[in-house]
């Protein structure tokens, strides 16, 4: 046995050893390195520990360099931990902790003797090594059962074994709460310490347990503050702000004492670091300070001229915290936010977008928009869509709130999707839509860019442009009467490069081409009179469309700029269409219907069934016409019998349909709905949510069709598409209206504040799918109008709440959670510091047994002499309450302590006062927390929160 | 974490629990976003979010062939942190005089033990290379004594092997 083992470590290679190896072997380390592995297998079961822990060390490196599994060595890594070696022990103890998994490694508690051991070692880097160790592989039952030595270490008289073990007190108080019981008030005696360097490490631990639950640690807010104010360490500095930007919303006074210590460092400091800290606080936190905001802001400035990128970018980025709260900071700065945006750096410019996206208003939208275009142009593609994303989504913000020109706002729309980058499609598809929908005067103008989009052919070639082509289609087929050539439109949309496009959007093409055409057919018919010599009788038709449909109808004319909202102009068109509509004879339908035919007629075969269905209904009509074609135009003129009426009639019921307007509706009506008594649907949630989330994924797909698709997919069994519309024009609007006369109150209102809103059609298609920016919208708009909302789907009892319940359900629930799932630490740490309290004033009472009623009487008594007149005021709520619990532990404590600065032993006089008035309440309550920190586990202070 | 500009890890420290695949994607994926970064722009990424958890930044520093970078969350400060990568390379500077990748390389355990000396466990502890050094100094010393005997018959072989 002892033969081979001698052999293996004379012929062991060292680690260095195997990285040259690694090195030679370049391109090919695989095979190398599982040549050593097998080595390694070998020699670490060796019995001599040089071999075992060189091969130890080299399996670490691979592990940790290169992958390589190493959970199997896990027992030898325990059993070199013990040798007497220093060197063999950092060897093993370096390998446990990269590879060690707390949750399965099994041999860990095998561990345990060895580290008691260690930590209890003499020599400080053994114990080092220990803590190390420990941070990395302990589990609960690690840490409870090593508290104690560590525990010893926090007074340890080596600066650096106690530095260490404070840091490790973090991971024990997370594994095992109770350790906080037993180690949490020598952690806060070391805030006192001398050594800045031990002051550092207590409160980088607190900085960290404050970010998970700063509430507990409000008492110790006068320890921080006397740092803040005497320390010079800029990392001690540092964190003890960090730490107060978590305390400073829980309790408002805090602001008032710590915006002059921290201006003063401000000024001081010539750190950068801690410049920018300070700055950062006080915008983030203390943003009502005006004076100090305005230290902070000269101080950006200063950063945002400095060379050194970093510096700026954190500049820029301090001035996105100030620009919510202080706009006038950014404007201050509006040169040199805009010269950022072509900066070499990611980064900064992404900031720099961000800040003029914030300085955007209803005045300036257009200049900033104009100029992020251009730098959208020059900028690569990535940036330009962050760029055209920023825009899109700015400008929609609350229902286009900034937006008053909605023309150019279109016409925007129109000129991003030329931006060859533009990966923006389903963005600006939507918004097409929901344009077009929400506003009624943006329609001729989306109608026009519509049509400039859908004839160019050489966007057909941009895939990322037919999302917004299909909103073009939809708008041109949907809002045709606005167009100037609706024959153009047609052929535009039947081009043959169209069969580019998605089997979707291609439907969606054919079904506007439905809807141009039968405009066209229907407008021929009606002004075929215009051709002739009477065209007295065509002008009162088209005033009688003009008022049934209340919307102008555009005639057929090639001019260019007339205003379409004009009506008066109305007789001039007339006469003028009578000089050009001409091209409305029968040749021109006969062209079209060919063109119909021929691009169509190969896809009736098609396999897609939406293609398939679509160019059916368009080849049916296109037949029905044909049949009685000869003399279509004439004949009617001379004697309207009655088998031309019908395919007029036909066209004029189509066009009827389609001229129905269609408004938005949210996509949360339907859950607004009250469900039906004796409805079970919260029977299985998870399936709910299961068919909740399919739903939501379809959402936008069919939403894209427009209205046709998503009304297919609600009642698939009519196939054809005329007796479908007609059914549902009358069958839904009459189901539509006794609904709406039932739950008038989930309808959204038609009137309106402002000018957009003004533009509203009623909702009057439930069918039309709905994105999701229209969710978040209506339901904010409801909730300014505070109309009722039912509960969503998953109560099974209604509830007549204000939407609000709906909203504030989820943050709730969450913020509950947070607080369950700290509440072990936090709860205990707050034990402990009413036990601290407890034990102090007890130390100072000196003979009372009971010391949490001895404190209270205490305090009864420092109440009654400080107390003014106030007994009447009223009881705050519970929050406040709690937090005057805790501060008046410290309120009694900072009495104890004399140094303690005078201005926050005023402010803890008042805290006292206030105290009182709630104390019938707080007596019972803080006596019942007192006896549970020396008692019982953490959870009964969490408790009296929730129940106050 | 301490990657070459080819992308090769040449030291990480996790301060959770990884297994090891899971390391070796996030450093390449910290490669990914580092390598094709220009030179001269800011040393801070932010999004991260999707790999390293919503407050996750980044901070690296770019040193001849190799690249320092420290992962932090919203409780440290982004400048100090570049300071700390700064007493980082110092201190290596120190021991191996001026450093190269070639000492970060050959000195695997010897770096784990400078970082060990100046983060534990994910908290800054220390941050005057003077004193890391000395702590490292003193933990050398005391690996040459504990390990002189063994050494002496040990480090024929090794020099025979090779």
């Amino acid at each position: 046995m002892a033969g081979p083992s001698l052999l293996d470590s004379l012929f062991q290679r060292s680690l260095e050893d195997l990285i040259k190896g690694l090195r030679l072997y370049i391109g090919d380390e695989s095979s190398f390195i599982s040549k050593s592995l097998d080595e390694i297998r070998r020699e670490i079961k060796s019995t001599d520990q040089q071999t075992k822990a060189t091969a130890l060390q080299k399996l670490t490196y691979l592990h940790s360099i290169y992958g390589i599994d190493m959970s199997w060595a896990a027992f030898h890594a325990i059993e070199l931990s013990s040798s007497q070696s220093f060197n063999f022990k950092r060897i093993a103890y370096l390998a446990a902790s990269l590879s060690f998994d707390p949750l399965t490694t099994d041999v860990i508690l095998l561990l345990t003797h060895q580290l008691r051991k260690d930590l209890q070692s003499p020599n400080s880097h053994e114990v080092g090594l220990a803590l190390h160790a420990l941070y990395y592989i302990s589990t609960p039952d690690l840490a409870r059962d090593l508290t104690p030595e560590v525990f010893t270490l926090l007074n340890s008289n080596k600066g650096k074994t106690r530095k260490k073990a404070i840091a490790i007190i973090l991971r024990l108080f997370e594994l095992f709460p109770d350790s906080v019981r037993v180690c949490f008030k020598r952690l806060v005696e070391n805030l006192e310490n001398s050594d800045p360097a031990i002051v550092s490490a207590v409160v980088g631990v607190f900085c960290e347990l404050a970010c998970k639950e700063p509430k507990s640690y409000l008492p110790l807010a006068p320890e921080f503050y006397k740092i803040l104010v005497h320390s010079r360490n800029n990392w001690l500095l540092i964190k003890v702000l960090k730490i107060f930007v978590k305390l400073a919303p829980l309790e408002p006074r805090l602001g008032k004492r710590l915006v002059e210590p921290i201006c003063d460092h401000l000024k001081r400091t010539t750190a950068k670091s801690l410049a920018f800290e300070c700055v950062r606080t006080i915008v983030s936190s203390f943003s009502e300070y005006e004076s100090a905001v305005r230290v902070a802001v000269e101080n950006i400035k200063e950063f945002l001229n400095e060379d050194d990128p970093n510096l700026r970018y954190l500049g820029l980025q301090a001035l996105t915290i100030v620009a919510s709260k202080h706009l006038w900071a950014v404007m201050e700065n509006k040169d040199f936010v805009i010269k950022s945006l072509s900066d070499a750096d990611v980064n900064i410019k992404l900031e720099a977008l961000q800040l003029v996206l914030a300085m955007v208003s209803e005045d300036n939208v257009v200049d900033i928009c104009k100029v992020l275009i251009n730098y959208a142009l020059k900028s690569d593609p990535e940036f330009c869509n962050e760029i055209l994303g920023c825009i899109l989504l700015t400008c929609s913000r609350n229902v286009y709130e900034i937006i008053v020109d909605f023309d150019w706002y279109v016409s925007l729309l129109g000129e991003m999707s030329r931006i060859p980058h533009c990966q923006k499609g389903e963005e600006i598809e939507n918004q097409l839509v929901d344009i077009g929908m929400r506003v009624k005067d943006a329609r001729p103008e989306l109608v026009r860019v519509g049509r400039d989009l859908l004839i160019d052919p050489a966007l057909l070639g941009n895939p990322f442009v037919h999302r917004i082509l299909s909103a073009a289609a939809w708008v041109s087929g949907e809002y045709v009467r606005f167009s100037k050539n609706p024959p153009e439109i047609v052929e535009a949309l039947l081009q043959p490069r169209t069969s580019l496009l998605a089997s979707s959007i291609k439907a969606v093409y054919i079904q506007s081409a439905f809807k141009v055409l039968t405009f066209y057919l229907h407008y021929s018919i009606s002004t075929k009179g215009v051709i002739s010599p009477a065209s007295q009788g065509v002008e009162d038709l088209m005033h009688g469309r003009v008022q049934e449909n209340s919307q102008f109808v555009r005639p057929v004319a090639d001019s260019d700029t007339e205003s379409f909202e004009d009506m008066s102009v109305a007789h001039e068109w007339s006469s003028l269409t009578s000089l050009k509509v001409e091209p409305i004879t029968e040749e021109s339908i006969v062209n079209i219907l060919d063109l119909v035919e021929t691009t169509l007629g190969p896809l009736a075969g098609s396999h897609e069934v939406e293609i398939l269905e679509r160019s059916r209904n368009v080849l049916g009509l296109v037949e029905l016409i044909r049949e009685e074609l000869p003399g279509y135009l004439v004949k009617r003129e001379e004697d309207n019998d009655k088998g031309q009426r019908k395919t007029h009639e036909m066209i004029k019921l189509i066009a009827e349909a389609f001229s129905e307007e269609l408004g938005p509706v949210s996509a949360s009506s339907q859950e607004r709905i009250p469900i039906p008594e004796g409805m079970e649907l919260n029977q299985s949630l998870d399936d709910l949510d299961a068919i909740c989330g399919d739903f939501g994924l379809h959402i936008p797909t069919s939403f894209s069709l427009g209205r046709s698709i998503s009304s297919e997919k609600d009642d698939v069994t009519m196939s054809d598409r005329q007796s479908k519309e007609e059914v549902e024009s009358t069958e839904s609007t009459s189901l539509l209206a006794e609904h709406r006369k039932r739950h008038g109150l989930y309808y959204l209102q038609s009137q309106k504040k402002e000018m957009v809103y003004d533009d509203y059609p009623p909702a009057n298609d439930i069918k039309t799918g709905d994105n999701a920016d229209d969710e978040a919208n209506d339901l904010i708009k409801l909730t300014e109008q505070s109309l009722f909302s039912k509960k969503k789907a998953n109560q099974a009892k209604p509830r007549p709440v204000v939407v609000k319940l709906d909203d504030g359900d989820g943050p709730f629930i969450t913020a509950k959670k947070v607080e369950l799932k700290d509440d072990l630490v936090s709860g205990a740490v707050r034990d402990v510091l009413l036990g601290d309290e407890a034990t102090t004033s007890l130390s100072r009472t000196k003979k009372s047994d009971k010391p949490s009623s001895k404190r209270r009487q205490d305090k009864l008594d420092k109440d009654k002499s400080s107390r003014p007149k106030e007994d009447s005021k009223s009881m705050e709520n519970s929050e406040l309450e709690n937090a005057n619990l805790r501060r008046s532990k410290c309120h009694s404590r900072g009495k104890e302590k004399k140094q303690r600065s005078t201005a926050i032993d005023r402010d803890e006089h008042e805290e006292g006062d206030k105290q009182k008035v709630s104390h019938h309440h707080g007596k019972h309550k803080s006596r019942q927390r007192a006896d549970g920190a020396l008692t019982l586990a953490a959870q009964s202070p969490v408790i009296p929160d929730f129940l106050l | 974490m301490v990657i070459n500009t080819l992308g090769k890890p040449r030291l990480s420290k996790f301060y959770e629990f990884q297994p090891a695949e899971k390391q070796q994607e996030l450093i390449r994926h910290v490669y990914a976003v580092l390598s094709n970064r220009p030179d001269n722009v800011s040393n801070f990424i932010r999004s991260l979010g999707a790999i390293f958890g919503p407050d996750t930044r980044l901070v690296y520093k770019h040193y001849a062939t190799l690249y320092f970078v420290f992962l932090f969350d919203n409780s440290e400060n982004e400048l100090a942190m570049l300071d700390l990568i700064q007493v980082f390379v110092e201190t290596l500077d120190k021991c191996f005089r001026s450093v190269c990748e070639l000492d970060v390389v050959f000195n695997y355990s010897k770096m784990h033990t400078i970082l060990d000396e100046i983060i534990l466990g994910g908290q800054v502890l220390e941050t005057d290379s003077v004193e890391v050094m000395r702590a490292v100094e003193e933990i050398t010393k005391l690996e040459s004594t504990t390990t002189a005997s063994t050494l002496i018959n040990k480090s024929i072989p090794s020099w025979w092997a090779s």
